[in-house]
């Protein structure tokens, strides 16, 4: 059953963020609701976060069984019967549907095939720097004094760096630029915004009485930092890191479209772009079609982090 | 006041000196030989690389290479360009004034279009024309540059011919409008959605109830007392904003053909010329520190209670 498997793996993500909360978050009829199972009573009765999990859903599955979608081979070239031969609008689903490039390859099939390199860079690049800035910004806002400094000064020479242009220094080095690489160079510039929140967060939190009491206990630090800090300073960088998500896809096809991203044979909707913008003037669908779904995978992303922002802050309602 | 300010620009020192040793690391630490790259695909006689790298110091150890690099920087010295032998500080002061035309427009665009679409939209929170511009702004945001760049490029100039694709060598203004709102859009869009957003928390403050209780007019209650109190998350966001619209002017200026500092730092990459490279994000630092600091500065303008000591 590939589809069941392909449903759940795709969950992972928000499943993941709300573990820490999910045993103190059961529904307990009478009680006052935790912040996690309020903003989840209001996000399932949210249409754009249900329309935005069907189309991430839907974008899951393409990113594992691309078969699924398309008998066509992404990569299938055949210049002497398709070179830009235009789209057969009601050919649904078809390999001439949205008809072919420049090469002779169906569009259709590398829209499809296409999806694989954007989610696992925005979804990858995205819990690489969750981690790596709450580790940092936990570590800068709980100790405070000269780690925080030095954290902060880190955190704040990191964030001078433009993105764009940083991620392409350390790309135009390397001989492949495989989807790894590509990650790597994002999530080593991209961790600043997430440590700064972490760590105002953890800031706030740690003069809380509960932190107090566990101190006066003789609870570890580590118990402290693991059990009582993070899952109460955990909501501000889970919002910003949806966010953030949508944003690391959109970065990648900008790359991928400079020729700095992934190249051939890597099967991305940047390059795909870049490659069609020659032919802008005769044949527009061929850019327009990846482009369309570039933006379509940003939005679903987007509007997904917008509806957990607005259930996980209360100064929102 | 006058303290603040030098306290802040000590801070900067560590920051800057960090932030230019963070790129010098990236260009010159990883693989990739720029005098190699000068021969291209030809074979050149390996003592003569040898030669020419003892000539531009590239023989001598990295930390060696960057307080090199540092002295000079403060004497003003930025490099010489190892292709063309042109001083850095020259090729870049020639592609510079281009790309400031164009974030500047871009700001101002983003500053007008945003702040007034968020008003509009956060006055009447809720209501139909607040969603729909909330959803434009997601749509907006949802476009990386290059598509809109081509959507726009291919709808003004292709379909309807009311511009031209590419702007000329030396562009005019009304040749950069166009470039400037598709490089202002994604901030534009960001701007709109934090207006909005203060704006419809602020509306029901008590200060605004005794603001028209006074009998205020309704463009005073709003240009005054709301707008001081409801731009100060905007202008944090602006002020972060003005090096990141340079930044992103280098999808922008390749799109319209615009020769500016994204052309360069792009050509500059592929032909692996460190030295124009590092000074063009050592530009976009400096920029983006100086524009922190008066962001930090304006925050006591807008809101009196914040004092610097």
């Amino acid at each position: 059953m590939p589809d069941t498997t392909a449903l759940t793996k795709s969950t992972d993500v928000p499943a993941e963020a709300q573990t820490p909360a999910a045993t103190d978050a059961g529904p307990a009829p009478g009680k006052p609701r935790s912040l996690w199972s309020d903003a989840w009573h209001d996000l399932r009765r949210n249409p754009l976060f249900l329309i935005s999990m069907v189309l991430i859903l839907l974008l899951a599955v393409m990113a594992i069984f691309p078969g699924l979608f398309t008998s066509a081979s992404p990569r299938d070239a055949n210049l002497a019967e398709h070179y830009l031969q235009h789209p057969k609008w009601g050919n649904f689903f078809a390999p001439d549907w949205l008809g072919y490039d420049v090469q002779g390859r169906s569009i259709y099939a590398r829209v499809v095939y296409g999806a694989r390199a954007s989610i696992t860079v925005g979804v990858v690049v995205t819990i690489a720097v969750t981690l790596t800035g709450l580790v940092i910004g936990m570590l800068a806002g709980y100790f405070g004094g000269w780690l925080d400094t030095i954290l902060s000064r880190i955190t704040d020479v990191f964030f001078g760096v433009p993105f764009i242009v940083g991620a392409m220094v350390i790309l135009t080095t390397f001989e492949e630029r495989s989807v790894w690489v590509v990650i790597l160079s994002m999530a080593f510039l991209g961790w600043t915004s997430i440590a700064r929140v972490a760590r105002g967060s953890v800031i706030t939190i740690k003069q809380a009485d509960y932190v107090v009491a566990a101190k006066a206990l003789g609870a570890s630090t580590t118990r402290i930092l693991t059990r009582h800090i993070l899952p109460n300073a955990i909501a501000p960088v889970i919002v910003v890191a949806t966010i953030a998500l949508g944003g690391y896809i959109a970065a990648e096809a900008t790359l991928s479209f400079l020729g700095i991203g992934l190249a051939e044979p890597t099967v991305s909707w940047g390059i795909d772009v870049s490659t069609a913008k020659d032919q802008l003037r005769n044949a527009p669908y061929v850019l327009v079609i990846p482009s369309v779904m570039v933006s379509i995978t940003v939005l679903s992303f987007l509007m997904f982090g917008d509806a957990v922002r607005n259930a996980l802050d209360p100064k929102m309602r | 006041m006058g303290r603040y300010v030098a306290r802040r620009l000590l801070q900067m020192i560590p920051v800057f000196i960090g932030s230019t040793l963070l790129v010098f690391l990236m260009m010159y630490a990883l693989p990739g030989d720029p005098v190699r790259a000068l021969a291209g695909e030809q074979h050149v006689d390996p003592a003569q690389i040898a030669q020419i790298k003892a000539d531009l110091g590239l023989d001598q150890p990295i930390w060696q290479q960057y307080l090199q690099y540092l002295g000079n920087l403060f004497q003003g010295d930025l490099g010489t360009q190892i292709g063309t032998k042109r001083p850095v500080a020259d090729v870049i002061a020639d592609a510079y004034p281009i790309t400031v035309r164009l974030a500047i427009f871009a700001f101002i665009f983003t500053v007008v279009a945003g702040i007034s679409l968020g008003i509009v939209a956060g006055l009447k929170a809720e209501s139909l024309r607040d969603r729909s511009l909330l959803g434009l702004t997601l749509v907006l945001i949802s476009m990386p540059s290059f598509v809109l760049g081509f959507l726009v490029q291919h709808l003004f100039a292709f379909q309807l011919g009311i511009a031209k694709p590419n702007v000329s060598l030396e562009p005019t203004n009304s040749e950069l409008i166009m470039p400037a709102i598709v490089l202002a859009s994604l901030s534009l869009a960001y701007v709109a959605r934090l207006t909005r957003t203060s704006v419809a928390e602020n509306i029901r403050a008590d200060y605004m109830r005794t603001a028209v209780a006074k009998g205020l007019p309704r463009r005073r209650v709003i240009g005054v007392h709301l707008m001081r109190n409801s731009l100060i998350p905007v202008v944090t966001f602006l002020g972060t904003d003005i090096g990141a619209l340079m930044g992103g002017a280098i999808v922008t200026e390749g799109i319209f053909n615009i020769k500016g500092v994204g052309q360069l730092v792009f050509e500059a990459l592929g032909k692996r010329e460190g030295a124009t490279v590092v000074g063009i994000v050592t530009l976009l630092v400096i920029v983006y520190l100086v524009c922190s600091l008066l962001v930090d500065l304006l925050y006591a303008v807008l809101d009196p209670r914040i004092r610097y000591a």
